[in-house]
């Protein structure tokens, strides 16, 4: 890009909460970098605009935080990037400081940290918009004289709402903020409060009623109830349509260019089972995280989201987690990825990392092909207790498993845990807002480019080397059984039958499960080429319950409760906590439990047979 | 009187936050989040279960505060 020598680099700096991201999408819009700050999995969002006189801004958004002396990863690089001291980041010409202009009191104290490090920087007061609905007075003069540095009003949510901002900016480097004495900061805000601000009444009265109904012991987890009842009624009633879409797509398009192939048969197995297979496999997760992340935004952005963490936070600290690790678990109930991805929200690094360890646990959405096929063959239809369905009582313990030992692993990781400090709630309840479209867009956007680039990339090389594996060696002449049997993976199918015939495996079972390591429900389509079916899933269904003991089937259900082959899991894993350590614990504790688990039910539903 | 034993509803002053460790860092926080002496605090609400964690006012700010978090701020009621 053309950049021209005037350019001058912003940092944006402010507390949570303050309205800082809604103002750099809206001085930025969709023109943003997300990556990670070297060496560390927090996000580094940088942007760049042009002022009415020409003039080119680069503008960093660092990562919130309450106070420089840095309590988190993410405030340590807010204070060492503002300081000149990060590795591979520049000091910032002029620091932008954000506070929300009905917030001050807890705001102000972090501006005059921000103005002790003696940078050029100005003040933006956020939200002026909320302030002047509430009656807030705010003497504007009176508060530059006070902290000796340009502060000017912005409404991030408005067009042109920031371009007095802009305007000054563009005007000059601002002075070099005052470094003080090293006075108290709190009273020298309450001072500032007193001098220049009016505030009728210290509350917004519709945050006090939202709050009455929303925070009350039995509406509000009514509430919250009702409003995750509608988000997997939504995940699931829209996104299958598209999901199948995008696969009939995906196929359709694989056949027409396999057609142009059909001369080069090995060639286009590639093309069609290989990549179209495996970009279909990416993008058929998309409309999942899309609709998943389009409420959490939505309830992110609206302040709803710390409310539900307030409300269960009691039950969830008994396992070892925090309120916050509810709503990425309960994504992990459609696709354990958009729910990996949601832990973002949780800020102790340990509950991060625990949440994001058992959030496979919960069973996802691929899962249901196997337990469908498996319960229809095995399971008889009928009533039990008079009103249940048995089918479905044993659908339901097998959500009820995975939940219980999601319980029980994260109970473990805290008792093993060597870090036996306090984990801290200490949680703000912002005001309520209304989410802006465009900040929900840009949100939007950004959790599907870092899936598509970042997790497409290895689920789509993954999806080829299981190709590779499951169509080499071809069948002999003359051979009878189906191909898969002659190739790699079928002698690792093999392989794998010595150690999983304990647990009641067949050697069918056993090739299924490696190309059922791209994506849990690709196992029901293997199985049924494994036995030289054309995909349909009846026919398959006789088989096994014709071939296969009840033990076996227990058993193959055992094992996806906790089955850790979802490659594209380990994938997002590996990205979110970026260290391959992570996904090896995970990747061990997983097969682990599967097999102790499948081991256990083999074992004595034969007993109990014989 | 600590924070974690006011009724609710009830409106105190801050008199300061313990640390219960060295350089306690639960501490530190809830005096960057305002809670130093002098500051008045009322408690709000408490969690559905367990009445666990409270809902604290301080300023203009609400705060989800757990009982152990709670108990480290000293506070005396409002005259």
């Amino acid at each position: 890009m053309n950049e021209s020598v005037a350019s001058l680099r912003l940092a944006l700096v402010g507390s949570p909460n303050c309205g800082k991201t809604a103002l750099f999408n809206l001085l930025t819009g969709g023109r943003q970098k997300v990556a990670n700050y070297a060496g560390v999995t927090v996000e580094r969002k940088e942007g760049r605009f042009t002022a009415p006189s020409g003039r080119g801004f680069q503008l960093l958004d660092l990562p919130g935080a309450y106070s420089l002396e840095a309590a988190s990863p993410d405030e340590m690089i807010t204070r060492d990037v503002c300081l000149g001291n990060f590795p591979g980041e520049t000091v910032p010409d002029v620091i932008v400081c954000v506070a929300d202009a009905t917030n001050l009191r807890l705001h102000l104290r972090f501006v005059l940290e921000v103005r002790r490090l003696g940078r050029p920087m100005v003040l933006a007061l956020n939200m002026m918009d909320a302030a002047r609905k509430r009656g807030i007075e705010i003497d504007v003069p009176k508060l530059e004289a006070a902290l000796g540095i340009p502060v000017i009003e912005t409404i991030a949510v408005r067009r042109n709402g920031a371009a007095e901002l802009v305007r000054r900016l563009d005007g000059g480097l601002p002075q070099v903020a005052a470094v003080d004495s090293g006075a108290d900061l709190h009273a020298e805000v309450r001072a500032m409060i007193n001098d220049a601000i009016r505030m009728p009444r210290r509350t917004a009265e519709i945050d006090d009623a939202i709050d009455r109904i929303v925070l009350h012991p039995l509406l509000g987890l009514g509430l919250l109830g009702v409003i995750m009842f509608l988000i997997f009624q939504a995940v699931f009633s829209w996104a299958a349509p598209l999901m199948e879409g995008i696969d009939a797509g995906v196929g359709f398009l694989g056949e027409q260019v396999g057609a142009g192939l059909a001369s080069m048969p090995v060639l286009q197995s590639l093309v069609v089972d290989g990549i179209f297979a495996g970009v279909g496999g990416v993008l058929v997760f998309l409309p999942q995280i899309l609709i998943l992340f389009l409420f959490i935004l939505a309830l992110e952005e609206s302040g709803y989201l710390p409310r539900a963490a307030f409300l269960l936070d009691r039950l969830m600290l008994k396992a070892g987690l925090t309120g916050r690790s509810f709503i990425p678990l309960l994504s992990s109930f459609a696709c354990a990825i958009p729910g990996i991805m949601a832990t973002r929200s949780i800020q102790d690094p340990r509950d991060r990392l625990t949440t994001i360890l058992i959030a496979p646990l919960m069973t996802c959405s691929a899962r249901l092909p196997v337990y469908a096929l498996l319960i229809a063959a095995f399971i008889p239809d009928r009533t039990v207790l008079g009103i249940f369905n048995l089918q479905g009582v044993v659908l339901f313990s097998l959500y009820v498993a995975g939940i219980v030992s999601a319980l029980a692993v994260a109970w473990v990781i805290k008792l093993v845990r060597r870090d036996k400090s306090e984990h801290a709630l200490l949680m703000e309840l912002p005001s309520y807002r209304v989410p802006h479209p465009r900040d929900i867009a840009i949100g939007l956007w950004e959790r599907a480019t870092i899936f598509l680039k970042r997790v497409g990339g290895i689920i789509l090389s993954l999806t080829i080397i299981l190709w590779f594996l499951s169509t080499f060696p071809g069948a002999p002449e003359g051979a009878t059984d189906p191909a898969i049997n002659y190739s790699l993976a079928g002698t690792l199918g093999r392989w794998m039958h010595t150690v999983f015939a304990p647990i009641g495996f067949n050697w069918q079972i056993c090739i299924a499960l490696v190309p059922g390591i791209a994506a849990r429900e690709v196992a029901v389509s293997s199985l049924a080429t494994v036995y030289a079916l054309s995909g349909n899933e009846d026919g398959l269904q006789a088989i096994v319950a014709t071939q296969w003991s009840l033990a076996t089937a227990l058993s193959l259900l055992a094992w996806y409760v906790f089955a850790p082959m979802c490659l594209s899991t380990l994938a997002t894993v590996r990205r979110e906590t970026n260290s391959w350590r992570q996904v090896w614990i995970m990747t061990g504790y997983l097969f682990a439990l599967a097999y102790v688990a499948s081991l256990l039910t083999y074992q004595i539903a034969r007993a109990m047979s014989t | 009187m600590r924070l974690s034993e006011l009724s609710q509803g009830s409106d105190a002053i801050v008199q300061e936050v313990e640390n219960v460790s060295e350089g306690d860092p639960i501490a530190r926080r809830l005096r960057d989040y305002g809670f130093v002496r002098g500051e008045p605090v009322r408690l709000v609400g408490r969690g559905p279960i367990g009445a666990d964690p409270l809902l604290v006012q301080i300023g203009y700010t609400r705060f989800a505060l757990r009982r152990a978090e709670a108990a480290r701020v000293l506070v005396e009621g409002a005259a």
